[in-house]
């Protein structure tokens, strides 16, 4: 018996599978879109809202092609094995035309090498990872979100002016701590020969021992600190390194602490001086970027962080190249993504032909505390073409097609 | 004990064990030759359930000599000195309670003779004709499809005796073979065992409380008191010792 | 390392033990009673932590304040607990063993949901302790809380000791953590006591949350992320005992400072990086301690433990019937559905074996293990690897990865088997965490977090339909020779084992042997599931080898019903169909998930398939009857 009811379950499962949505003529462009909503939700949530806006915004301006667009949302759970299923069903069941999304690195590139075999168009908006358009790049994968070296790259001119002879160095314990590590010592050694790097310490993502790291950070007695320490790492980082006194006199470097995403948890605690790329909202006065963020908040009542941001401009790109190609045939569409331009909020940026990478840069200063709230001070816009390597070491790295 | 040691299938010699300074086992010595039936009893906490356990290899003596057919079985593993002829059964019954009893049986027999390594064949279809007759012997044929979980305890007992003696074993090691079961069904039992051993010239060693079973089926009885050998004999003889009487009998009959 | 690095380290390591001490004590006192491995332990410090950060915001940030905050947090928690065991738990005690873990995973899932929507997505930094400002002790300054905290944990442990050595509670614990059948014959009331243990145990969980308020920002990883320490903590200290945990949690709080504090060294011109071991030193500890020490650092010998269920029936042969009409129908899937039909299908195959695989080994071996993703994971490594290294083709590749998979089962089940229940289970998982940080690290060789790449099929396998038969055929084979096996004489061996190791070493059988081949044997066939589901992703990270994915084959395998064959097969399919299809519909899918795999393990204790099979039992009785009447 017990098989025969398997055998019912089995059948009603497969009934349900097989209702398919059916999809009419005049039916809306659709852009699948995948991403770890549930797993990085701080980052994704204001990600999810910018990119609604912008669906909205297109859509009220008569869409392209003459067809609205839709972008159908799926979560991959923070898993390159679920990610590759169900970007297999936003192609092959949803109709999406092409893909956009992903957050995690690893998903990023599993995504990446799935658009390679399928031969479809994949805007990767979230990762950071350098290999995405570099040692795993392909022709199908282009990506929005400026990487880990140019984050890295951004910083470097102030670490230079310091001078400052004996570096420790923390980092997450997974491929974007790793890179932005190597990254840093490579570009620093190469502008200041005789730099020392005292100490290294990888942690566990989102468990790091805080309190441990910051002492073992200050037996090395190091001048400055470069981190790539982000969340409630970061946060942890901060307070017990703030009480210990150990940032007394030690310039902080840190990647991505400017990110509201990051900062705004901080409040009061927000240490004064340290060196971050980040995204200053409230004090950018550029015509793209306050039409951006008057729109934001009248739709939602609530600020923009950079996920916002990252969201509305990957779906400005998506329409853009579609407008481009003049036509959701893969090759035309791949064909319109290369050498695009298309404005942000951040501006006008570029999907260069060489390694589609964008040129979308980012805003570097340093932190400072108002009114128990963070914020960055002294900041200002690096463009994205201006910190990537040249085009001979891009050719080396990246592989032929 | 005046035995000849030398043709016994069961030896003991010497056996101590102590736990944490207390001496469980002390010096004790005797033999079971075969056919015979010899009933280690004594007081709770005696010493019995540490003894047996030496002789089966789950225990291992601080000192002593345990010989089965000659052969020094000290150190060897339970599975070993099953291996040699010795069957077994338990005060709690061990049986395999999501098989068959028929199964149980075979398992026993597919042991034996060493076939249970097959991945691929279907266990079940050696050793019917085997099993049903072990089981006619003990009464369960009746029972043979039904799982052991759901038996009586009784029945239970019976399905350990009849895997006991699928090896053919020359040595059955019972250990309180009716505890937990009605009175009237306990000398069923032991009558049972008795009949089965004595037909295969099996030497039999148990362990047991009721004294009524002991004292109807035993051959012979050796008495053990705070971890030693205080008296032996046959049971007219046992009945009658003082020592007994004092220790024992006077306490619990 | 200098003389008061050294010192200061030891003072942060220990520091950090003491919350980990009242996380796992508690963890420790229920499964010492309920025999309950509750999963929702971390969730339970998750909750303890944003509840004290509501309450701190509400009552003021004055030493007051805070306090008061931490303990009315902690009480609030261990509400929630006696929530949890009333309203699910007490229902299912009687289910088989593990089952009740079904249902804790569930809540783990409702929980974060809830959390995420009372408190949302941002991380919640709390306050410095108010009123507590740093000492320096060698030259170095440190947070007083963190001294604080170094005295809170004998202090719980002191009173812990007072409450269950003095009072006839706590005489009635330890009596039911020896001997639980022996305080219902006593005639206590089992189901307070169940229920006053759960307070106690979740008010230890909330309390250690609360405390790391000062320490740690609230949010949504906490749970998952203390689980698995709490976990580790429990079995090295020796489960039910308080003071193991203790001991276990400063030894685990210190060795991690310690691998920080060490940092980088050079021995003998080779790089050892210890910060970098910080990922895994718990589960090395773990490892070695159960492998010299079975029963944890202060266990004992768990007193032979009679299960509340009834034991385990007999397995049925399925009918070939059903098999023939279920593969028949599979096999026209491709003509008959759309494309995305045979993608998820094919999920399901790789899922459906790997769980066949697990449920050989805690069903009918009856050695559960929490680390099975291990041999997925690697298995799935093997054919990247074998594809992208050594230049194999995809062919070789997949009928070698088992292959390399079931090399692993070798070493690694050989000191697994030494274990029984839990300390097993245990093991297997360090074993997998230890793999997967290997992985995770290994960046020259497995391509470290990121993953291997490129890992697709040959072209005249490539397609979509090709590769969905493929699967069918590997998946269905596995399955087959796993079912197979276990009506063979090596299979029937194992459940005798599984019945009574007692009896089974008394009739010659050499149990160890035969559960280590056992281990071997799914070792390798979870293996080739990740192997075929490698090659049908393209890529595979070290998520294949994490804890999530042994977690989701338990899930898999308790939902469908541990004591039936098709149980695995049902609970794949339903659980992969089901993520699929909850995902797409809402936001809060987790809860959605978490409520559903509820409802379906209070309506059938035996899992799905145990479940309708009863119904369909009790259906024919009251048939048979009626047509009697």
């Amino acid at each position: 018996m017990l098989t025969r009811n398997t055998f019912l379950a089995g059948a009603a499962a497969l009934v349900a599978l097989s209702v398919v949505a059916p999809a009419g003529a005049q039916a809306p462009i659709k852009i699948g879109e995948l991403n770890s909503y549930k797993v990085f939700p701080a980052f994704l949530e204001p990600y999810k809202k910018g990119f609604e806006l912008a669906v909205e915004e297109v859509n009220a301006a008569g869409g392209v092609l003459g067809r609205k667009i839709e972008v159908v949302s799926r979560d991959d759970n923070g898993n390159p094995g679920d990610a590759v299923r169900v970007a297999e069903e936003l192609l092959s069941r949803e109709g999406a035309s092409f893909l956009v999304g992903t957050f995690p690195s690893n998903v990023g590139l599993a995504v990446a090498d799935f658009a390679k075999q399928r031969k479809v168009l994949f805007i990767a908006a979230e990762p950071l990872t350098d290999k995405i358009v570099w040692d795993q790049g392909n022709a199908y994968t282009f990506r929005l979100r400026t990487s880990t070296y140019m984050q890295t790259a951004m910083l470097i001119p102030d670490a230079v002016k310091l001078n400052k002879k004996r570096w420790a160095i923390v980092y997450p314990n997974y491929e974007y701590g790793q890179s932005a590590t190597a990254a840093f010592k490579k570009l620093l050694s190469a502008k200041q020969p005789g730099v020392e790097f005292v100490t290294e310490q990888a942690t566990p993502l989102g468990k790091i021992d805080a309190g441990a790291v910051v002492q073992a950070l200050a037996d090395a007695k190091p001048d400055a600190i470069f981190s790539s320490l982000f969340g409630p790492d970061l946060a942890k980082f901060v307070r017990e390194g703030q009480q210990r006194g150990v940032f007394k006199g030690v310039e902080v470097f840190n990647l991505l602490a400017g990110e509201p995403e990051y900062l705004d948890p901080l409040k009061e605690e927000t240490p004064d001086g340290w060196y971050v790329t980040g995204y200053p909202w409230s004090e950018l006065k550029t015509p793209e970027h306050t039409k951006f963020l008057d729109a934001y908040q009248a739709k939602y009542k609530d600020y923009p962080r950079l996920g916002s941001v990252v969201g509305y401009a990957t779906i400005m790109s998506a329409v853009a190249i579609i407008k481009k190609a003049g036509s959701l045939d893969q090759d035309k569409l791949i064909a319109a993504a290369s050498g695009i331009t298309v404005l942000t909020p951040f501006g006008m940026v570029e999907y260069r032909p060489i390694d589609h990478q964008s040129t979308m840069g980012a805003y570097v200063g340093k932190l400072g505390v108002k009114d128990g709230k963070g914020y960055m001070k002294e900041w200002r816009f690096v463009d994205g073409k201006d910190v990537l390597p040249s085009d001979a070491e891009i050719k080396e790295m990246r592989p032929a097609k | 004990m005046g035995k000849d040691g030398m043709s016994a299938v069961l030896q003991v010699e010497g056996l101590h064990k102590s736990f944490g300074g207390v001496q469980a086992v002390a010096d004790v010595s005797f033999a079971v030759d075969a056919g015979e039936l010899l009933a280690l009893i004594g007081p709770n906490g005696a010493g019995k359930s540490t003894c047996f356990n030496m002789l089966n290899g789950q225990l291992a003596p601080d000192d002593g000599i345990v010989r089965f057919e000659g052969r020094d079985i000290v150190g060897l593993k339970p599975r070993q000195i099953w291996r040699l002829g010795v069957g077994r059964t338990f005060q709690i019954t061990a049986t395999f309670a999501s098989l068959s009893v028929r199964e149980n049986v075979q398992m026993a027999l597919y042991s034996h003779a060493g076939r249970l390594r097959s991945l691929l064949g279907r266990f079940g279809r050696a050793f019917t004709a085997e099993a049903d007759a072990l089981l006619g012997q003990v009464g369960m044929l009746d029972q043979a499809e039904r799982p052991c979980g759901v038996l009586a305890y009784g029945d239970l007992k019976r399905v350990e005796l009849a895997m006991a003696l699928a090896n053919q074993p020359r040595l059955l090691l019972m250990d309180e073979p009716t505890a937990g079961m009605a009175p009237k069904e306990r000398v069923a039992l032991m009558e049972l065992a008795a009949r089965l051993a004595r037909a295969q010239k099996v030497a039999v060693l148990f362990t047991e409380h009721d004294m009524d079973v002991v004292f109807s089926q035993a051959d012979r009885i050796i008495v053990l008191d705070r971890g030693q050998l205080i008296a032996g004999g046959t049971p007219q003889e046992v009945r009658a010792n003082p020592n007994v009487q004092a220790v024992y009998l006077g306490s619990s009959h | 390392m200098t003389f008061a690095s050294i010192i200061i380290q030891l003072l942060n390591g220990l520091a950090a033990a003491a919350s980990l001490f009242l996380v796992s004590a508690g963890l420790s006192l229920i499964f010492g009673v309920t025999r309950i491995v509750n999963f929702a332990h971390g969730s339970l410090y998750m909750l303890g932590l944003y509840g004290a950060y509501s309450l701190i915001q509400a009552l003021g940030r004055t030493p007051m304040g805070f306090w008061t905050s931490v303990v009315l947090a902690a009480l609030a928690v261990g509400l929630v607990g006696v929530l949890i065991e009333v309203l699910i738990l007490r229902r299912i005690y009687k289910a088989p063993e593990l089952f009740q873990l079904l249902a804790t995973f569930a809540v783990v899932l409702v929980i974060k949901d809830i959390a995420l929507f009372v408190w949302g997505a941002e991380d919640l930094v709390g306050p410095r302790a108010p009123g507590l400002s740093t000492v320096e002790i060698l030259g170095r300054r440190i947070p007083t809380y963190d001294l604080l905290l170094i005295a809170i944990g004998p202090m719980v442990l002191l009173a812990m000791w007072l409450l269950l050595t003095r009072t006839r509670w706590g005489a009635l614990v330890r009596a039911a953590t020896q001997d639980r059948e022996m305080v219902g014959a006593l005639g206590v009331d089992q189901a307070k006591l169940f229920t006053s243990v759960f307070f106690v145990g979740a008010v230890l969980a909330g309390l250690g949350g609360a405390l790391q308020i000062p320490r740690e920002p609230a949010n949504l990883e906490l749970d998952l992320s203390v689980i698995a320490d709490a976990f580790v903590v429990t079995v090295v200290g020796g489960l039910g005992s308080i003071g193991g945990a203790f001991l276990a949690a400063v030894l685990i709080g210190v060795a991690k400072a310690f691998c920080i504090g060490i940092g980088t060294v050079n021995w003998f011109g080779a790089e050892i990086v210890f910060s970098k071991l910080t990922l895994v030193v718990e589960f090395l500890i773990m490892a070695i301690v159960l492998v010299v020490r079975p029963f944890g650092l202060l266990g004992k010998p768990q007193a032979a433990q009679r299960i509340a269920a009834d034991p385990a029936p007999p397995l049925t042969v399925p009918s070939w019937t059903f098999v023939l009409i279920g593969l028949a129908l599979l096999l026209v899937v491709p003509i008959a559905t759309d494309r995305y039909v045979t993608i998820l299908l094919t999920d399901i195959f790789c899922f459906a074996l790997f769980a066949v695989s697990l449920h050989f080994i805690m069903g009918p071996a009856g050695m559960v293990s929490f680390g099975h993703a291990a041999y997925f994971g690697l298995g799935a490594y093997a054919a990247g690897l074998l594809l992208k290294r050594a230049g194999l083709p995809m062919e070789m590749a997949l009928v070698l990865a088992p292959l390399v998979a079931g090399a692993f089962a070798v070493v690694y089940g050989w000191f697994c088997v030494r274990l029984s229940g839990v300390y097993l289970a245990m093991l297997t998982l360090a074993f997998a965490q230890i793999s997967w940080s290997i992985v995770f690290q290994w960046d020259s060789f497995t391509g470290g977090s990121n993953g291997v790449f490129g890992v697709w099929p040959s072209a005249w396998l490539a397609g979509k339909t090709t590769y969905y038969y493929l699967a069918l055929a590997f998946c269905g084979a596995g399955i087959a020779l796993l079912w197979r096996v276990l009506f063979s004489p090596f299979g029937y061996a194992l459940r005798a084992g599984r019945d009574s190791a007692l009896r089974a070493e008394a009739i010659g059988i050499d149990l160890r042997a035969y559960q280590w081949m056992a281990f071997v044997l799914v070792g390798a066939l979870a293996g080739l599931a990740g192997a075929v589901y490698a090659f049908s992703k393209g890529s595979i990270s070290p998520s294949t080898i994490s804890i999530a994915q042994s977690t989701d084959g338990l899930i898999m395998v308790l939902l469908g019903g541990v004591e039936t064959l098709t149980g695995p097969l049902a609970g794949a399919a339903i659980f992969t169909w089901l993520r699929d299809e909850v995902a797409r519909r809402t936001e809060f899918w987790r809860a959605v998930m978490g409520l559903v795999i509820l409802a379906i393990v209070l309506l059938f204790p035996q899992g799905l398939v145990g479940g309708l099979k009863a119904l369909t039992q009790r259906w024919r009785e009251a048939r048979s009857w009626e047509k009697t009447v």
